[in-house]
């Protein structure tokens, strides 16, 4: 086990990633290549590695609470960024919202527990919910592992999108979190 | 706002702090949980015991994983699911609740994520306990040497987050018959029962002697402002939605019955 983590860090190393050995969940049995595939997954060219370590993804957008969205056509995906799942630990349980639930943007929609600790998640549109990520029911640590991909929350039908123009771009957004982290 | 006056020339952020006897352990969590969501106060909760034992799990505990169910419904033990992450604990007289509620902003260097939270409390509550035990927050636990005696849990919303424990003054043996040993467990507890795991904090100090030193180490960071738990208002006004909820005994059941269930399909 020890050597292939050796090598997923080298793996990540080469291709300028963060390589986070706490971000998986531990009651899951991890392949430890399927993880660095995720890895290598979000190291495509729109995943972008900033300075503080943590990934973002160019054509999404972020909200300050730390949550992304990524909009097709009236569909928006959302689940939390990379920075927010690094700074949370390992996350053993997602509260999803009800699908058919209206979310608002900047109003809670659901939690995350890690460390012992019940986190709220905010939504970064105003819609309604059309899907949830029912995986993160078996896999909470999805959120940890793949955060832009596999370990999206929930699925929303949006309203408005004029309300977008509220959200950060990924460069607003790194750069935010350089500048929350540089206080403390 | 002579008070106010006072703590700004301080400049330390106010802190309300209000103690209880004896208070339920459910209404404790519903009032906790409201002045986390609908609160900008700071505020320290002490509750000296709760009036009845009570099972007390966190936000997404499973009853038919955690709990021994049958004897559960047998005596007809509370079991409630709190707003707050972590682990399982029996809370009864002998359990002493204390609870720090803040604006993030009012707490310099934390950052509102769990591990940053509990650094600060592993350092006030290490305030509380210099020379006495061998005290230390270990994986998360508040410890004397390898046994834990203080079990904690937290929230976190945009600007404020609640640190609650549940340090064991005192503990009924036959109250931990309740409990299974978890699935998910800090290391350090190397698959001791409950008996082998946890101590009494009343072998190390007064229940005086903790509440003097938990105040004391709070006025290094806050002007604290003793209210009075008369002046705090029904848990249930203004229509708020907790979160928290007491279980069933149909919940309860079904939750046995899933349980057996499961076990049967595993032999």
């Amino acid at each position: 086990m020890a050597s292939r983590l050796l090598w997923a860090s080298s793996a990540a190393s080469y291709l300028r990633i963060s390589v986070s050995h706490r971000g998986f969940a531990s009651e899951e049995k991890i392949d430890i290549e399927e993880g660095c595939k995720d890895l290598l997954i979000e190291a495509l060219p729109n995943h972008k590695h900033v300075e503080s370590g943590n990934l973002v993804v160019e054509d999404f957008k972020y909200a300050e609470s730390h949550e992304w969205v990524k909009v097709d056509g009236k569909t928006a995906t959302v689940g939390i960024t990379d920075h927010a799942q690094d700074h949370l630990g390992d996350v053993v349980y997602v509260e999803l919202p009800e699908v058919g639930a209206a979310v608002i943007q900047g109003s809670g929609f659901g939690a995350v527990e890690s460390v012992k600790a019940t986190s709220d998640i905010y939504s970064p549109v105003s819609g309604d919910v059309v899907e949830v990520n029912e995986e993160l029911n078996n896999s909470p640590g999805l959120v940890n592992s793949s955060p832009y991909e596999k370990g999206w929350i929930m699925k929303v039908e949006i309203k408005d999108d004029s309300e977008l123009k509220n959200l950060k771009n990924s460069d607003e957004y790194a750069k935010f979190c350089e500048e929350e982290d540089a206080k403390h | 706002m002579g008070i106010v006056h006072e703590a700004r020339k301080l400049g330390l952020p106010l802190m309300n702090v209000v103690r209880f006897k004896g208070m339920p352990i459910l209404e404790q969590l519903f009032l906790e949980e409201k002045l986390l969501r609908t609160s900008s106060d700071n505020w320290c909760i002490v509750n000296d015991g709760t009036n009845t034992p009570s099972i007390v799990m966190g936000l997404s505990g499973k009853a038919s994983e955690l709990l021994e169910l049958g004897f559960v419904l047998r005596d007809e033990v509370p079991v409630i699911r709190r707003f707050t992450g972590g682990g399982t604990v029996i809370v009864d007289h002998g359990t002493i609740f204390v609870t720090i509620i803040c604006n993030k902003d009012d707490v310099l260097g934390v950052q509102p994520y769990p591990r940053s939270i509990m650094s600060w409390s592993g350092l006030l509550y290490g305030q509380v306990f210099r020379g006495i035990g061998d005290f230390q927050l270990r994986e998360n636990d508040y410890v004397f040497g390898d046994r834990k005696f203080g079990g904690n849990a937290q929230s976190i919303t945009k600007n404020r987050w609640i640190h609650h424990t549940s340090f064991l003054w005192d503990y009924e043996v036959k109250n931990m018959d309740y409990l299974k040993l978890p699935a998910r467990a800090p290391e350090y507890r190397l698959e001791r029962d409950h008996n082998e795991f946890i101590c009494r904090m009343k072998e190390y100090l007064s229940r005086s002697l903790f509440v003097e030193k938990t105040t004391e180490a709070l006025e290094t960071h806050f002007s604290l402002q003793p209210m009075n738990s008369e002046t705090i208002g029904a848990v249930h006004e203004g229509g708020f939605v907790h979160t928290t909820s007491l279980l069933t005994k149909q919940e309860l059941k079904d939750a046995l019955a899933s349980s057996l269930e499961s076990s049967a399909h595993s032999s």
